[in-house]
């Protein structure tokens, strides 16, 4: 009971209930055919949300008004960038993962750049980097070779026993960004800054080295997130990285993280994902065309968001 | 930390520079038009004339009532992501029932004006992030807009089409009609007592409230204005292009933010300007593929050059912004 209890306070168990829910509604609906297939199709594309999810979380905890909106756009180029240096051999795959990596960074320390040196709004500095940043890409991207190496492709689709090895790396890290949040220096600075970042700055932390590796942080790991799905989907384009807009900053308010900052959580962007996945398929397995499935899509975020509702300003 | 801090202890003199700096502030706007202008004149003189306007501000009448209708929204402190979506679902509505049944397209243009109101009063009272609710609302938008219109097609109503082909002697339409929309918003928003609490509902909501105005009501009246000039935005754009398409309005998202910001606006403290917010959007029209044509910029660097366009306007107003403190 007292676990019970203890649970139900906790914002991100609801995002697993309606994981859970929406994933019962879809087994019913089709008399339990399919159901272990849906779980592991479901953990396979969660991962591409959590881990930009994840990012996106680190960047909202520091305060009103921070957010990534780059991640498409860097997502889409790192794509590309890693398809590249692969050039479709094996032995790059690496090395092209590190150049993702090294391209989804740059792209995060120069959104710090701008929102430090022309001191504006990190929505519209991210906006403005990310026009830049999808011109690159179409400009780049062109004529390109975009298949990922046979050996990559497949490690991004391999599972074991009906369980995706990316999903259980995935869980590695997000221990591992739970740990940082909580336990490290690091993360306890964020939470700081989103709390009071002028009682933080007092404090002795220092704001602008902490924010600056927040954004390179998202940024990195929406390059990572980049290569992985052109692995997965075995190819890249400029339009790989649309959807995560929507759901990276979904997931993060969804699984019980507060978009006044200073409040995080790691589990609830698993959950988080997870419901919006299970969701998508639940809708398609109901065979509703586009228009109805954008339609309810938009609906159930508005009312989860309402349902959980935004916790008073403390001002 | 962005916001300039008022102090009263200053001094005379260095108060005539703080207006200098604040009128220079204030001339921003329509200094970065300027330059565009003084641009495209020198790449390509003759564009300069009442057919080049007419035809490089083609575009230019639903992007500044998009970029009114965000400015209306970030007045009170919030962000509407929806915008796009919402003028493309409009622009759906208004090609198909609008034209066969304009009584049914008109309730349903209201309504959703009415849906946009109870938005308002949602976000305000379960204390929501509007990000968030807009992200999703872009969805529902999306999705019946899809509904409405799945094949690209439909036909604008012969009276729109008229209106937006109306052209007037020696200046062109587009040109007009952003003076219009720029005026009337401004002594709306600027001018009357009411429109000053919708700024202090942005500005300091707190002691607005203290002072006894309601809070909701003002939320409410300001999303109700934004879904408005939504309408407005995706009948004008049909108006233009004769036939719509769900996906129509998807850029007049980020393209409205850019111009309110661009105009003279910022993201919190309810300090906007509708004038410098339609300076805004012709800026991004002009600038958005003209100038780019004229200097020889492949397609794939446009959407660069708008980024670029706002950094560089920011950074300019950083500038002077030191100046002002």
């Amino acid at each position: 009971m007292i676990l019970v209890k203890s649970l139900a306070g906790k914002p991100w168990v609801w995002s697993f209930i309606g994981a859970l829910v929406v994933w019962l509604a879809t087994i019913i609906f089709t008399g339990g055919y399919g159901a272990g297939g849906m779980v592991t199709a479901a953990l396979s594309l969660a991962v591409f949300t959590v881990i930009v999810g994840v990012g996106q979380m680190f960047v909202i905890t520091l305060g009103p008004g921070n957010v990534d909106l780059s991640l498409p756009a860097n997502i889409g180029l790192a794509s590309a960038v890693a398809m590249k240096v692969m050039g479709g051999s094996d032995s790059m795959i690496i090395v092209g993962l590190l150049a993702a990596l090294a391209c989804g960074a740059a792209i995060g320390a120069v959104n710090y750049l701008l929102i430090w040196a022309l001191r504006i709004p990190p929505i519209i500095a991210t906006l403005s980097a990310s026009f830049i940043i999808q011109s690159i890409d179409i400009s780049y991207g062109r004529g390109l070779q975009i298949k990922p190496p046979p050996g990559f492709a497949d490690f991004a689709n391999w599972q074991i026993l009906g369980v995706p090895v990316l999903a259980i790396l995935t869980v590695l890290f997000t221990v591992g960004a739970a740990i940082a949040l909580q336990r490290m220096i690091y993360g306890r600075s964020v939470l700081a800054i989103g709390q009071n970042i002028r009682a933080a700055w007092l404090a002795g932390v220092n704001v602008g080295r902490i924010r600056l590796l927040t954004y390179t942080l998202s940024g990195a790991l929406g390059g990572i997130d980049g290569a992985l799905l052109a692995g997965y989907f075995r190819g890249a384009n400029v339009d790989i990285g649309n959807e995560y807009l929507l759901a990276s900053i979904a997931v993060v308010v969804i699984g019980g993280t507060s978009v006044a900052g200073g409040k995080a959580n790691v589990p609830g962007v698993w959950g988080a994902a997870l419901f919006l996945v299970l969701l998508l398929t639940m809708l398609n397995t109901f065979g509703v065309s586009a228009g109805v499935r954008l339609l309810l899509t938009g609906l159930i975020i508005v009312g989860v968001i309402t349902a959980a509702g935004g916790e008073k300003a403390a001002r | 930390m962005t916001v300039a801090s008022v102090d009263t202890s200053k001094s005379s003199s260095e108060r005539g520079a703080l207006a200098r700096a604040r009128l220079l502030r204030g001339l921003l706007p329509a200094l970065s038009l300027a330059i565009v202008l003084i641009a495209i004149a020198w790449l390509n003189p003759r564009a300069i004339s009442y057919f080049g306007f007419s035809l490089m501000l083609n575009l230019a009448i639903p992007i500044a009532l998009a970029t009114i209708a965000q400015m209306f929204v970030i007045a009170g402190n919030e962000l509407d992501l929806s915008i796009g979506t919402f003028v493309g679902f409009v622009g759906c509505v208004t090609a198909t029932w609008l034209k066969d049944a304009p009584l049914l397209g008109v309730l349903i243009l209201l309504g959703s004006i009415g849906i946009y109101a109870l938005l308002g009063a949602l976000i305000h009272l379960r204390n929501l992030p509007s990000i968030v609710v807009t992200l999703g609302m872009s969805f529902v938008w999306q999705g019946l807009a899809i509904l409405v219109l799945p094949k690209p097609g439909g036909k604008a109503p012969d009276w729109l089409l008229a209106i937006m082909s109306f052209k007037p002697p020696f200046v062109p339409f587009p040109i007009i009609a952003a003076l219009l929309i720029g005026l009337i918003v401004h002594f709306g928003l600027m001018r009357t007592s009411y429109g000053v609490i919708l700024r202090g509902s942005g500005g300091n909501p707190a002691a607005l409230k203290r002072a006894g105005w309601s809070l909701l009501k003002t939320k409410i009246v300001l999303f109700a204005l934004a879904g408005l000039f939504g309408v407005l935005s995706g009948m004008a754009l049909i108006g233009i292009t004769t036939s719509a398409d769900a996906n129509i309005g998807n850029g007049y998202t980020l393209l409205a933010i850019a111009g309110v910001i661009l105009g003279g606006g910022e993201f919190v403290g309810g300090r906007v300007s509708p004038i410098g917010a339609v300076i805004g959007a012709l800026t991004l029209a002009l600038a958005a593929s003209p100038l780019l044509t004229f200097m020889h910029i492949p397609p794939d660097w446009q959407v660069a050059a708008n980024g670029a366009i706002l950094i560089i306007v920011l950074a300019a107003r950083v500038l002077i912004s030191r100046r002002e403190r």
